[in-house]
């Protein structure tokens, strides 16, 4: 009973964190398309000495471990260069920056997966190769991206929960807030775990409805 | 159009192809292939696979750059060129694939107008009638609305078509446009060819269909090794070859896909 009451206490608190929760994992899986997507597209078409560029890109940041980039970025580099970013900012950008590597796989798999003979029909009618990208090729392959797509935002959310240790209240940081004051760790995390499960539940569920809506008739499961 | 020589028709010339030279890793697949295309001809290449045909048909249009000689459409010439006069150059060039290639995401109708507008400029509903117009061409008015994963592939090939002849082209290019085709869907496709030779569209056609070639092609050109072997007039190249390479060739040909005088 007691410990109903201590949920019943902490829920509204709690629940604030899902705003932040939220905000962050959209935000960071905002900035890692719009980064991710020109990345793959370099990454298929770009010369030689881009590839290699964004190549580097994709290794720094998906070799390191996500409380290195935090902390390298956070308190190092955002300091160095006199940015006064506030530790939400701070998060979206890392976990964006992070999120663009592996979304610029997901997209680099499917344009290529598209084959040759798109861009050669495209281009053939006259159309120039940057046309053809936008307008044939990205189409397509954001189509397809789809599946491989829907991990990200699962992953991303269970990641959001490492920008406690910077200290974004969200779910995490509000839930260990409570626990350490109410010494009642097992009814208050087990909150949070419910949090996160439903959020994820819930988001897979529309990206399935998204996937279901683009799809392309003709094509069967 | 298949006025004996000497009638003195006045021929006015679309493409002339000369001495196109084309490696690729050390090989050499075109050896200084040189030909012209006039106004409302059909020219049918035929000769083994694996011996440049494709790449001669890309050189012509860029998708592939010639490492040596040069093309001209009319008196302009084509090769070397920047990439924005190239794109120029291919509109006026409609190419046919032999595995279709068309946009999977759109429906039929926007696959024949996406570069209608896009390349073009062209107004969405004056690009809409001028698809619809196209489509119906290809006998697939009907169809318009159906995707390409709805469509059989001879309806496929007559979409890519149709797509090929909005650009209003000076010169169609086929790249074996039967050979992915179920035997009984050829016929579809070959039908609309045939028409498009006999309303003047000038054609170069690479195809093993000897029927088609038979009745519609104004000059046939055999290519081996990466060179001209000999060309002609179906009738004298069918029948009185001048290497015996030329009439082994035609032979296996008959062998696998009918008579010479298999009428289509």
């Amino acid at each position: 009973m007691e410990n109903f009451i201590v949920i019943y206490q902490a829920l509204p608190f709690l629940l604030q964190g899902i705003i932040t929760t939220l905000g962050l994992v959209l935000s960071a899986l905002f900035l890692g398309f719009i980064i991710g997507v020109p990345l793959s597209v370099g990454q298929v078409f770009g010369s030689s000495w881009t590839k290699k560029f964004i190549g580097i890109y994709i290794w720094f940041f998906r070799g390191l471990p996500i409380l290195v980039l935090l902390f390298l970025f956070y308190y190092g580099l955002f300091n160095m260069i006199g940015l006064n970013l506030s530790a939400f900012v701070a998060a979206v950008l890392v976990l964006g920056l992070r999120s663009s590597a592996y979304q610029a796989q997901i997209f680099r798999g499917s344009i290529q997966s598209l084959g040759q003979g798109q861009l050669l029909a495209a281009q053939s009618l006259g159309m120039s190769t940057g046309k053809a990208i936008w307008n044939i090729i990205l189409p397509q392959a954001l189509r397809l991206s789809i599946p491989g797509w829907s991990n990200e935002y699962p992953a991303m959310l269970t990641e959001s929960a490492v920008t406690y240790a910077i200290g974004v209240m969200e779910v995490l940081t509000r839930g260990n807030f409570i626990a350490s004051r109410t010494y009642k760790p097992m009814p208050i995390y087990l909150t949070c775990a419910i949090i996160f499960l439903i959020l994820s539940y819930s988001g897979m569920k529309i990206l399935h409805i998204l996937e279901e809506k683009v799809r392309i008739p003709g094509f069967e499961e | 159009m298949k006025g004996p020589e000497g009638m003195n028709q006045k021929k006015e010339l679309i493409l002339r192809i000369k001495d196109i030279h084309k490696s690729f890793g050390g090989k050499e697949v075109l050896k200084g292939i040189s030909f012209d295309v006039y106004k409302g001809e059909t020219k049918v290449i035929i000769g083994p696979s694996g011996m440049g045909k494709s790449t001669l048909l890309r050189c012509i249009n860029q998708l592939t750059f010639p490492d040596q000689g040069t093309i001209w459409l009319r008196d302009q010439e084509v090769t070397h060129h920047n990439l924005r006069e190239i794109n120029l150059f291919r509109q006026k060039i409609g190419m046919v694939f032999q595995d279709f290639n068309l946009f999977d995401h759109l429906d039929a109708v926007r696959n024949v107008e996406i570069a209608l507008i896009k390349v073009k400029g062209m107004k969405k509903e004056e690009a809409r009638e001028k698809a619809m117009h196209e489509l119906k061409k290809v006998g697939l008015g009907k169809q318009a609305s159906l995707y390409p994963a709805q469509l059989s592939g001879g309806q496929k090939q007559r979409v890519s078509i149709a797509r090929a002849l909005a650009m209003d082209p000076e010169v169609m290019l086929f790249d074996e446009p039967t050979s992915a085709l179920d035997p009984e869907l050829i016929g579809e496709v070959l039908g609309v060819m045939q028409k498009l030779a006999r309303e003047g569209m000038t054609m170069v056609v690479i195809t093993h269909e000897m029927g088609f070639a038979r009745s519609v092609a104004d000059e046939i050109i055999f290519l081996e090794k990466g060179k001209l072997l000999e060309s002609g007039p179906p009738e004298i190249l069918f029948y009185q070859p001048k290497y015996e390479r030329t009439r082994r060739f035609l032979f296996k040909l008959t062998e696998l896909y009918g008579d010479l005088n298999g009428k289509k």
